[in-house]
């Protein structure tokens, strides 16, 4: 099971790693979009799309490294106080009764989408847009790697109850950010 | 039993989100799952259509289409990079020097430099780190009270939540409805009073305790000989470099906000082309190499990552709250204050101000604000100018002790033991957490002033040309005088219905009530 939860943790943060790089991406398409708008008066809907395609792609395929580093915030008003134990059990409930059930509602719901825009090969409503399917598939293909970034955590949770890892496998890293 | 829970479903769902949030597992998951749970139970109790959740998908796919929110990387990835330019290190060095010979100079020079680097971006860490690491030293070495120093940094570094660009200010919008560009025009002036007033506290302390604000000796001034202190050249060799070191962050305003105000750019465009700027800056003075430029892009996702997660958390919280008639009840709730419209704004900036003890700024934004956003439309206020209200009441949130993350960051490079000052050779005590708990506090005092300067006098949210719906004290008045009518009516509507009276339809009070029902209604939409 560690060995599981090793694998995706290796996973999720390459991609993490990865996609970060579509953030300096998005930026220079962005202000390279905005400078040919005003001095050439042209634009193209292809790369405006593109930005938020990009942008998507940021921050949906993050998400299941962004939970590795436990960078999504929480209000621990109450869970700072608590025994490293007790914080393993909220998590453990959290991931089984929150985390779980909405990613597969999500995945559902997005699937279908997913598979019509797939068949029927639909296109961006705008002129010269881009096509459909692969922003669409983000939905369920970064929920999923988030589902799987939950059941590591999971793991890694029973595991330090059992005594079998160190506290310091399930807390954050020191170089953790606060909001901007 | 099962009855008045399905009448009060919007409470028991709205008291259930409060302990979801405090079991302490992330806020955008708990908020999702709050609002799942709710909809199976409405669904399973026939309460909601079966198909309700249908809808998240494209609520999703609305969210990642969104043209604003793009802007948050953008200046997430602008700020993380003009920090590493050492653009906040020269400013500081320069001005510091200009300003410290006066009395509270260094205090100056940290407001100045604060709003000067707010005004380039809208990440506060960025602003107070880099000011902690290089102004508080100086100001313990030339015997700064440690209270005042901190005090100044963290608050200096909040300006980045109100001048614009700030992150917090296009969430604002995106959840009000308004555009990010109205919005930074509204707030432009009462960020400039904020930082004014910030510099008048630092007056009343040099003039009240000049030992807490000690000035800089000349002979502090390293960056010319205080030899020749009485010459022109040093004094103009100082002005040459106070002028180099401001054209960075000048040139960026300028791309920045310049262009936005200008509508030139739209704030997405203005982000990216300032993030280029930022990074043509930094490669230009060769202080970004591969591994900065990753870590800032990975931050950056991160960040982005967990704001957007909280907004899809509570889109799917939104949702069911929305099917329980969720926002029908806060609005009575808030409609129904004693007091019309002042009544509302107090009981608002109260709640934002105890919430923003413990939620950050994104938590309130996407939680608190879609709450309170319909009641403030449905009461005619400005949209612009309740958001900016809000805005700089959520900047407390930043500076409450215990938890204000601005402290935090200070606290992080504060000296947290004694040790030998480079220069003077001088052993220097620590700055304790509790000092900088006590520095903040008046800095929290003068942010709520500045709540009640803006509701006293609403025009200092300036609107732009494309405003129709301008407000002035005069419209604020007349809103009062209406809503206190329309209290009026409703109390005679009231009791019109009662049984005994005459027909509700002939009574001319209920088509006054709702006349001016539906007028109050118009404005929302």
């Amino acid at each position: 099971m560690l060995a599981l939860s090793r694998f995706i943790d290796r996973f999720n943060e390459a991609v993490g790693h990865s996609v970060a790089w579509l953030v300096l991406a998005a930026v220079l398409v962005s202000a390279g979009n905005a400078v040919v708008r005003k001095l050439f008066n042209a634009s193209s809907n292809a790369l405006l799309e593109l930005q938020w395609y990009l942008f998507s792609a940021v921050f949906l395929l993050a998400a299941a490294q962004t939970l590795l580093r436990q960078e999504h915030v929480r209000i621990d008003l109450i869970s700072a106080r608590l025994s490293a134990r007790s914080r393993a059990w909220i998590d453990i409930f959290g991931i089984v009764c929150f985390l779980f059930p909405l990613v597969a509602v999500v995945i559902g719901l997005s699937w279908p989408l997913l598979e019509r825009a797939y068949l029927s090969g639909e296109m961006s409503s705008n002129a010269g847009g881009l096509i459909r399917w692969p922003v669409l598939a983000l939905l369920p293909i970064g929920f999923g790697l988030l589902g799987a970034q939950g059941l590591s955590e999971l793991i890694k949770r029973v595991a330090f109850l059992r005594g079998v890892l160190s506290v310091t496998s399930i807390s954050a890293p020191p170089d953790k950010a606060g909001p901007a | 039993m099962e009855a008045s829970f399905a009448a009060n479903m919007a409470p028991w769902m709205f008291g259930s989100l409060v302990i979801f949030l405090l079991i302490g597992f992330p806020v955008s998951f708990s908020l999702g799952a709050c609002g799942l749970f709710y909809a199976l139970v409405g669904i399973e109790l026939g309460l909601m259509p079966a198909s309700l959740m249908q809808a998240l998908p494209l609520r999703i796919v609305g969210i990642m289409q969104n043209d604003t929110l793009l802007a948050i990387p953008f200046f997430t990835f602008m700020g993380l990079i003009l920090e590493r330019s050492g653009m906040a290190e020269d400013l500081l060095d320069t001005i510091g020097q200009l300003f410290g010979p006066i009395r509270g100079g260094l205090a100056y020079a940290v407001i100045f430099v604060g709003a000067m680097l707010a005004a380039t971006t809208g990440v506060v860490a960025a602003s107070v780190i880099s000011m902690g690491l290089i102004s508080l030293p100086i100001m313990l070495r030339h015997g700064y009270d440690r209270r005042v120093a901190s005090g100044v940094i963290a608050a200096s570094g909040t300006l980045a939540q109100i001048i614009p660009p700030s992150l917090v200010l296009i969430v604002l919008a995106d959840q009000l409805g308004q555009s990010v560009g109205a919005l930074y025009q509204g707030a432009l002036m009462p960020a400039l009073v904020l930082t004014g007033l910030y510099g008048v506290y630092v007056g009343v302390i040099s003039i009240s305790r000049p030992q807490w604000v000690p000035a800089m000796p000349a002979s502090a001034r390293t960056l010319f000989p205080a030899s020749h202190d009485s010459g022109w050249r040093p004094r103009a060799q100082l002005w040459l470099q106070v002028a180099v070191v401001l054209i960075p962050p000048l040139a960026l305003i300028f791309l920045v906000l310049g262009t936005i105000f200008l509508g030139i750019a739209t704030p997405t465009e203005g982000g990216a082309m300032g993030a280029t700027g930022a990074l043509a800056i930094a490669l230009a003075r060769r202080r970004l190499d591969l591994p900065q430029l990753r870590q800032a892009m990975q931050s950056t996702a991160r960040l982005s990552c967990f704001v957007l997660f909280i907004l899809i958390g509570s889109t799917v919280f939104s949702l069911a709250f929305q099917a329980v008639d969720g926002p029908k009840w806060v609005e009575h709730l808030l409609t129904g204050l004693p007091g019309g419209v002042p009544g509302f704004l107090i009981v608002v900036n109260l709640l934002v101000f105890g919430l923003a003890f413990f939620l950050d700024f994104f938590e309130l934004a996407f939680i608190v604000v879609p709450l309170l956003a319909p009641v403030a439309a449905a009461l005619g206020l400005d949209m612009v100018w309740f958001g900016v209200l809000l805005a700089v009441n959520m900047q407390t949130s930043f500076m409450h002790p215990p938890f204000g993350f601005a402290l935090f960051y200070l606290r992080s490079v504060a000296p947290d033991r004694e040790y030998t000052d480079a220069v003077t050779g001088q052993r220097i005590a620590p700055v304790t957490i509790g000092q900088i708990y006590r520095g903040a506090i008046p800095f929290v005092l003068i942010q709520l002033s500045m709540v009640g300067l803006i509701i006293a006098f609403p025009g200092l949210v300036s609107r732009g040309h494309d405003a129709a719906t301008q407000i002035d004290a005069d419209a604020v008045l007349r809103q009062m005088q209406t809503d206190q009518n329309s209290t009026d009516a409703a109390d005679a509507a009231s009791a019109a219905t009662k049984p005994g009276a005459n027909a509700v339809d002939d009574d001319p009070m209920k088509a006054l009530q709702e006349a001016v029902e539906a007028d109050r209604q118009a404005p929302a939409k």
